[in-house]
């Protein structure tokens, strides 16, 4: 006898963190207790990628998708669902059930995404080599190792087309082929984990929920251009990644999938993990290059390449986690098939950590080519609170802004270029009208200026320089000359910087001025903060007009800087007033402009 | 020495791959549900959704997702109804094992309605 119903719970950081773990150990304690452990499996999964409903869980075969489940719920989702069939529909995503014989109704979230890097994520344990291998798991490897030459493998990833995904695009097919080509009994394959962009957390997520999907494109790699030691570099930050990757890395070693002789082949390779600190500027290949030989993480002079001249000297294949993912699969379909996905510019997928003022922030996998609109309103549901988009950011601090006339861009790497941003690991923020866009250019500068590791001048000290000249222009100080003078500098650390975190450094600051001159222009020569954001240039006030003298406000003001008499109307002093806004959302009328 | 060769890597996979499968529930067309409220367990319910589930494994039948339902009272229970695209929907009563034997094979393998067991659904609420 078979199981009757599969619950799957989301194992992802996000879900956890919402107690999905205590859910998932509830929902056994409950099948126990009620007397149907052997009926239902429950299944930690890796990430589903609609975390704004986060903890999710899914029940088998009804497709039921409960959504911001509690592990109070445990006790109801087994009585119910499990035991008596019936959906438990508060807490079901659409709050409807099934309509019996219908087909199961897609979710908005889902429909316009393909996965190919998550294609397991959300549904098989990641905690178990099994369910991977009974998903397709290692069969790419396995034709790699006896059907397939290095060279096959080499043109299949050309046919394919795949281009990095970090965030340069570079064909992945050419940084194998250098390695292969290099005469060296001594190569290295390296994992690029060290994922950094704010708000950025794809390639956390595909560790986390399919740990074994880069394990094996390592090893396929390994072999093509032969090398039999691997390093996955890894930030601390990222416990749970690093915890499946280490029982995956296990579980393959016991299976002998790494290790002597694997699968019978007589090729040997094993891999090994490096813990990052958490720098940012360790994203740039050189840098992690340095720092997993122990030294301190700053970038090197190119070329000579990694792929010749990489760790400890030795040829090296660098590639980031999703670039990775998509191995086994183009292996397993044809490079024919990746490449019949996309645009002619950019084949296959990419993901999209979407966050910000946005309905359904998650994580989303699309083909490239899907528009932004398509991606923010489709996928993403719109702009949170019924407030007007304002723009999207992509690339993170390498990146700019797109706006609503871009909308329509199809998104690839050249695509992405020529509007001024770029693709980069695939972050995205999304903006609303209280955004200020001169607070934005300045926070991704400040990350920028924190990152830098300090070695080329132009980064360092250019930097710190764009974040004074906006910090002055947001205190209400800008002059004129400020807009100049940060295209000098931008310029300067353009050309002058060694490695990409200071090239791209200005970009945030020069996409935002080229979108947003106006937003600038106010703050410069006006002085003021359309959007309300820059505290220096605002004031708070309250209409007269509107004002009833309900007195909530001033009962609500920390710093008793309203004052009035019941029912009339009331005043803020200025000179106390310290703009936190609590006036503004406690008032019923708004009577409480900001000007 | 290898400590997996390659077919006991395509054995793992094989064992596997059933289990996973029976979670995936794309592309399966025949939807079988069972009235499972307490009057319909009562009257044997159970046995009669064991016995489909069974059937269903042993006659390898994968295109088939079984769900449950609440009370189908005041039909002669157990209830069970069998939607496929070419037969539609089609409604049993009084399923007992054998009955359930009996749909398995001819109606989910066989694509053949058992006119004798087949009843009319009374609504509750009429």
């Amino acid at each position: 006898m078979g199981f009757k119903n599969y619950i799957l719970v989301c194992g992802g950081t996000g879900c956890e963190s919402s107690r999905s773990d205590q859910i998932y150990h509830a929902l056994i304690d409950e099948a126990a207790a009620q007397g149907v452990a052997d009926q239902v499996q429950v299944i930690k999964t890796g990430c589903f990628g609609f975390c704004e409903q986060g903890p999710i869980v899914k029940i088998l075969p009804e497709d039921s998708f409960y959504v911001q489940v509690k592990p109070e719920d445990a006790k109801e989702l087994i009585a119910e669902h499990v035991i008596k069939g019936r959906e438990v529909t508060r807490l079901l995503y659409n709050k409807a059930p099934h309509k019996a014989f219908e087909e199961v109704e897609d979710i908005q979230f889902y429909q316009k995404q393909m996965r190919i890097v998550l294609r397991n994520c959300g549904s098989i344990d990641p905690e178990n080599i099994d369910e991977y291998i009974a998903a397709g798991g290692y069969k790419a490897l396995e034709k790699v190792l006896f059907d397939m030459t290095p060279d096959d493998v080499i043109n299949e990833l050309k046919t394919a087309g795949l281009r990095g995904r970090g965030g340069a695009g570079f064909p992945t097919w050419m940084k194998w082929n250098f390695t292969k080509q290099e005469n060296n009994p001594v190569k290295y394959v390296v994992c690029n984990a060290d994922e950094g962009d704010p708000g950025a957390y794809m390639d956390r997520s595909t560790l986390e929920g399919d740990p074994h999907s880069v394990l094996e494109a390592m090893t396929i790699c390994g072999h093509t251009v032969g090398a039999h030691q691997g390093f996955i570099y890894i930030r601390a930050e990222y416990p749970l990644a690093i915890h499946r990757l280490e029982v995956a890395m296990k579980q393959a070693r016991e299976y002998g999938l790494l290790g002597k002789d694997i699968l019978g082949s007589g090729f040997d390779y094993d891999i090994e993990i490096r813990l990052g600190a958490g720098a940012f500027v360790c994203g740039e290949e050189t840098a992690l290059l340095q720092s997993i030989e122990g030294h301190r993480g700053m970038p090197k002079p190119r070329p000579p390449f990694p792929a010749s001249k990489g760790l400890w000297g030795k040829p090296t294949v660098i590639n980031n986690v999703e670039t990775w993912a998509n191995v086994a699969q183009i292996i397993n379909n044809g490079g024919q098939w990746f490449a019949s996905i996309g645009t002619p510019d950019s084949h296959g997928t990419k993901v999209f950590a979407l966050t910000g003022k946005i309905c359904n922030s998650g994580l989303v996998e699309v083909p490239m080519g899907t528009t932004l609109r398509e991606i923010v309103y489709d996928i993403g549901g719109g702009i949170a609170h019924g407030k007007k988009f304002k723009a999207v950011q992509t690339g993170g601090p390498s990146g700019g802004v797109i706006t609503e006339e871009n909308l329509d861009t199809p998104i690839d790497f050249g695509g992405l270029q020529k509007i001024g941003s770029m693709m980069g690991s695939g972050g995205m923020i999304v903006m609303d009208e209280d955004d200020c866009i001169v607070d934005v250019a300045k926070f991704y500068l400040n990350f920028t200026v924190d990152e830098s590791c300090g070695m080329c001048a132009p980064c360092r000290i250019g930097g710190k320089s764009l974040c004074n000249i906006l910090e002055k222009i947001t205190q209400g100080k800008g002059e004129e000359n400020d807009i100049k003078q940060i295209e000098q500098i931008a310029h300067a650390m353009k050309i002058g910087s060694l490695c990409a975190l200071g090239q791209t450094a200005p970009n945030p600051v020069l996409s935002t001025l080229h979108y947003f001159p106006e937003e600038y222009k106010a703050h410069i020569v006006d002085k003021k903060c359309p959007s309300g954001k820059c505290k220096k240039l605002i004031s708070y006030e309250i209409n007269p007009s509107k004002c009833i003298g309900c007195t909530a406000c001033s009962r609500k003001c920390p710093v008793g800087a309203i004052s009035g008499e019941v029912k009339k109307p009331h005043k803020i002093n200025g000179n106390v007033c310290i703009k936190c806004g609590v006036c503004k959302d406690t008032c019923k009328f708004s009577a409480i402009e900001i000007h | 020495m290898a400590k997996l060769s390659l077919s006991d890597l395509h054995a793992i996979r094989d064992r596997e791959e059933k289990n996973l499968k029976k979670r995936d529930i794309h592309g399966r067309t025949v939807h079988v549900v069972v009235a499972m409220g307490t009057s319909g367990i009562d009257a044997g319910a159970k046995l009669t959704l064991n016995t489909l589930a069974d059937d269903v494994e042993k006659l390898g039948l994968d295109n088939v997702i079984i769900t449950q339902t609440g009370s189908a009272a005041p039909n002669p229970e157990p209830v069970v109804e069998v939607y496929t695209p070419k037969t539609g929907l089609v409604v049993y009563g009084s399923v007992d094992k054998e009955a359930a034997h009996r749909i398995a094979e001819e109606h989910l393998k066989g694509g053949k309605i058992l006119e004798d067991l087949r009843i009319e659904l009374k609504d509750k609420e009429q």
